[in-house]
């Protein structure tokens, strides 16, 4: 079968699994569809297995297909058409999305049994899916636009699942409405491609942006400004990040695979993507590359002091896609896709075993309350620690290869971009404490009352069902989370998730050990084939160089944890009280929620108020009203004519007459 | 003798009208209006239109005035204020009147119909004889003629519908002046029995919403 | 006689005719007023008819005095059948058609 034939199937499984669970929701018993659910994205894998195999069987220099359905909008110079672009790049997303999310799917079959909207979820899900593969393997800008905009929905529907909960939905329209900024950015860039260089298609664009564009024109600069707005409201990057942690409220998995794993990674395949025209604007590149590191820096800070255990780790995913982004944005673009991989393996293992947690602590996430679940938990608690390790990248796991190698990128890159390797460093040094911040919190020591109550009696501890950011008592009916809360231990498709993902985070860093093997970077060469800055290779010597120091860097943060949260274990208060600003500042986010509150809520409220009492009222209210008062008042005018006597409409005839008569004498004489 | 002819009939007509307009009884006006026709016919005999002085006294006069008498000795009224105007209508009328008049003058008078100050030219001995009346009724203007006749068809099918008897009780409108009274009002005296604002009751002239 | 005259004394008559409409509150009277205007303007059809010298302003107003018989008919009958209703015989009374 032809690699383009495979990239339809990728895209068809998932699509017709969301519809099949959609559509059939009440036959379909709660087991069919989250089979129904993991099967399309299993199968989808496979076809994305298929493509690849087929893609290898290509020369290197043709591996790009692209493929079209059939015409979209072919009019008046516009020729879009509903077409796939298959090559190295599409095809690694393909998988990677696939891969994590068949595991996602089988964890999320386990841990959402008991919630009435499990049909629902699953549809999502698998909708979820099909538009991310849609958006990875749109051969042209104008489908990429529609799957972003569907993978922006099935965020928002994910993420205000639990629907019945007031912080779930605003949290839902909070990340909706600034994806929708993201996406203003998206299409305007669009519509400027299509200005400057009269087409949608990747491989038109590509072809002829180097010819039309010299270096740092305003115009391909304000292109690449633009693409850059719709990656940072995606992937989180300031200043549009704010939607990232409170989209925690949607259940784990969801936080799993959207939020760590695929929908935000979207940002970095879209630079990657582009890096063609990234290439022409290196101005804007830059910039991408400061904001990554800066969002890099201001994450990794907050994670530091976050006490909710998903939000905590939310930030660490906004931290490492600051690395990715930093990475595709200076050069380093397989090190960037490549720690998109292992993060995806990683980051989605963390959120299943913090899922986990949450669900033996009944929904408490606040990490003061918990402890001791090492000895509660062995499963997860295993399997937290080697995502752990793999986020702090310790020596040999597969973050260890990835992250250092962006890094070491950096410095062969020279000049300014030293500036990203020893900042770029800090950034895992306190990668480093945060993660094993939350280890050291929440596994060893002393059980805290639901751990024992875990140990003691077999049974997930059951407590009032309530919304864990406001306490409030909730229900469990459609619209909330279920009565029931499922761990690992207790749920084989949770274990057989969570092994895998363990495994791949501990083990996939040896498809890219620099100097043996450089499987990702070989594969992704053609791609980026034609970008001066791939040519820019680290040696052998450097990167291992890099690897060096970075180890010796996560290993130094997982001391200073250990020291802090083990050893010391009233360190950490007494550094709070000294540096009681900078706590504050930090736990409340750099301020940034009541930064945007205040430049951009409070005046589009106050313009919206002033829209409705001055120019509502009086301009446009008054016009409608002046115009029917106007009509009204003549008809009562005239109306009054008609008053039913006789003698005067003969009065009136009387007098038109002889004014008539008048009037023609006068003219006449 | 012609002019003395002239504002004898003149002053018969005018008189006449003047009776119409300015008599209380409604008897009284039509036979005024009577005098007034007969003037008018002599003034037509003076314009050497015989037949239709003749038409004017047989059928005018005599048929279309023996009409009016029938029925004002069928209503039966009687004994009503001459003038009672709209208000605000008080001085417009009149004056409109004859501002009216003042301003059919001066357009005849002041047009440039040269032959109004002359008698006119001499006519041939058969002018205004039935025997011409006829040939041009029947030669120049039969359409006229015949849909004359369909009108007066139409007229007489209209009055027999108008008064016959109907079915009394379906939508007799004059319930509802028998409401206020309770007992069957005549019809000139009743004192406004539907006015819709009864503080209205009780005065004579209706309620302004007269315009002019 | 000159023409003119008569059709001075029309206007006259017409004028009288149109401001006895407008004061009387009786439709007969009313009506009766009407039949003086017709009459006026008969009277200035046949004076014209005897200034040009043919008869068709005669014919005209043979068909006017028709026309005038048949309209009296339908008033008459219209004043007739307001009379068998019990209404007033006012026409400031008989004013429901109003806006």
């Amino acid at each position: 079968m032809s690699v383009s034939s495979w990239g339809w199937l990728v895209l068809l499984f998932p699509l017709l699994g969301s519809l099949t669970i959609a559509l059939g929701f009440r036959v379909l018993p709660a087991k069919a569809a989250g089979i129904i659910g993991t099967v399309a994205i299993g199968l989808a894998f496979a076809c994305g297995i298929g493509a690849l195999l087929s893609l290898l069987g290509d020369d290197p220099e043709a591996r790009h297909h692209a493929s079209s359905l059939w015409d979209y909008a072919s009019v008046a110079g516009l020729d879009i058409k509903l077409g796939i672009f298959v090559d190295p790049l599409s095809v690694f997303m393909v998988l990677v999305v696939t891969g994590v999310s068949t595991l996602i799917h089988l964890y999320s079959y386990g841990y959402m049994q008991s919630d009435e909207g499990y049909h629902r979820f699953f549809s999502y899900l698998n909708f979820f899916v099909f538009s991310m593969l849609l958006l990875v393997l749109a051969g042209n800008f104008v489908l990429l636009i529609v799957g972003w905009a569907f993978v922006g929905f099935a965020s928002y529907a994910l993420i205000s699942f639990w629907y019945r909960r007031e912080t779930a939905t605003r949290a839902g329209m909070k990340a909706f409405v600034i994806n929708v900024v993201g996406d203003i950015g998206l299409v305007l860039a669009a519509f400027l491609i299509f200005r400057e260089l009269g087409s949608f298609d990747y491989g038109t664009v590509f072809e002829r942006a180097p010819e039309v564009f010299a270096t740092n024109e305003w115009t391909i600069t304000a292109i690449c400004l633009l693409l850059l707005v719709g990656a940072f409201a995606k992937s989180a990057q300031l200043p549009l990040h704010t939607w990232l942690p409170d989209a925690m409220e949607g259940p784990t998995p969801v936080s799993s695979l959207i939020h760590a794993a695929t929908m935000v990674t979207a940002g970095v395949y879209l630079i990657a993507r582009t890096h063609t025209l990234f290439v022409l604007a290196p101005t804007a590149a830059d910039i991408a590359a400061f904001v990554g590191l800066a969002t890099l820096l201001v994450a990794g800070t907050i994670a530091l002091v976050m006490t909710d255990l998903k939000r905590a780790i939310a930030y660490s995913t906004m931290s490492q896609i600051g690395y990715m982004i930093m990475g595709v944005s200076i050069g380093a673009y397989s090190a960037g896709m490549f720690h998109l991989m292992t993060h995806a393996f990683f980051k989605a293992l963390l959120f299943m075993a913090a899922g986990s947690i949450i669900a033996a602590m009944a929904n408490e996430q606040n990490i003061d309350k918990m402890s001791g679940f090492g000895r509660a938990m062995r499963f997860t608690s295993i399997t937290m620690v080697c995502g752990g390790l793999a986020l702090a990248a310790f020596p040999g796991t597969s973050g260890f290869f990835s992250k250092d190698e962006i890094l070491a990128y950096a410095t062969a890159r020279g000049g300014m971009y030293e500036i990203f390797t020893v900042l770029g460093y800090f950034g895992a040094l306190l990668t480093a404490i945060y993660t094993f911040r939350l280890i050291f919190r929440v596994l060893p020591g002393k059980p805290c009352p639901e751990a024992q109550e875990l140990i003691d009696t077999g049974h997930v501890h059951h407590a009032h069902p309530f919304n864990p950011a406001t306490g409030e008592e909730e229900d469990t009916e459609v619209g909330f989370p279920g009565a029931e809360h499922h761990i690992a231990e207790q749920s084989w498709p949770m274990r057989a998730a969570m092994g895998v993902l363990a495994f791949l985070a501990l083990f996939a860093g040896v498809i890219q050990i620099p100097g043996l093997d450089e499987v990702v970077t070989h594969f992704l060469d053609p791609v980026f084939a034609d970008s001066p800055l791939a040519e820019i290779v680290p040696s052998t010597g450097a990167d291992w160089l890099g690897l060096g120091i970075g180890g010796v860097i996560s290993l130094a943060g997982i001391a200073i944890a250990y020291w802090l949260y083990r050893v010391n274990p009233g360190a950490p208060r007494v550094l709070e009280e000294r540096l009681r600003p900078v706590h504050t500042f930090l736990f409340n986010k750099w301020y940034f929620d009541e930064a945007i509150e205040l430049l951009v809520v409070r005046p589009a409220l106050a313009i919206g108020r002033f829209a409705n009492r001055v120019f509502e009222r009086f301009v446009v209210d008054g016009l409608v009203s002046g115009t029917r008062d106007t009509v009204r008042g003549a008809g009562g005018v005239v109306r009054a004519v008609q008053n039913g006597f006789v003698r005067s409409y003969a009065l009136l005839l009387v007098a038109g007459f002889a004014g008539l008569a008048l009037y023609f004498l006068l003219s006449s004489s | 003798m012609e002019e003395v002819l002239f504002f004898v009939s003149a002053l018969g007509a005018l008189g006449g009208a003047v009776g119409v307009i300015a008599m209380r009884n409604p008897f009284y006006s039509v036979l005024a209006l009577i005098v007034h026709l007969f003037s008018l016919a002599a003034l037509f005999l003076l314009l050497t239109s015989a037949f239709v002085a003749a038409a004017q006294v047989v059928v005018y006069a005599g048929a279309v005035m023996v009409l009016y008498v029938f029925v004002v000795a069928y209503v039966g009224e009687g004994g009503e204020p001459a003038w009672e105007p709209i208000p605000g209508q008080r001085f417009l009328a009149p004056l409109l009147g004859i501002a009216l008049f003042v301003e059919l003058s001066i357009a005849v008078l002041s047009s440039s119909l040269l032959a109004l100050g002359t008698q006119g030219p001499d006519v041939p001995a058969g002018f205004g004889d039935p025997a011409a009346i006829g040939r041009l009724l029947l030669e120049k203007f039969l359409i006229p003629f015949e849909a004359s006749s369909i009108l007066l068809l139409l007229a007489a099918v209209g009055a027999i519908v108008l008064a016959s008897n109907r079915r009394e009780g379906v939508g007799d409108p004059s319930e509802r002046f028998a409401e206020e009274e309770g007992s069957t009002p005549k019809a000139p005296a009743v004192p406004r029995p539907f006015d819709e604002v009864p503080s209205e009751e009780g005065s004579p002239t209706p309620s302004p919403g007269g315009l002019a | 006689m000159n023409v003119d005259w008569f059709i001075v004394l029309s206007a006259l008559l017409f004028a009288t005719g149109a401001i006895g409409i407008l004061i009387r509150r009786s439709p007969m009277v009313i009506l009766l007023c009407l039949e003086l205007m017709l009459n006026a303007g008969n009277l200035a059809l046949v004076a014209f008819s005897r200034m040009v010298g043919n008869g068709q302003g005669q014919v005209f107003a043979v068909i006017v005095m028709v026309v005038a018989a048949c309209e009296v008919v339908v008033g008459l009958g219209l004043i007739v059948a307001i009379f068998r209703r019990r209404l007033p015989l006012n026409v400031d009374d008989l004013r429901e058609l109003r806006g």
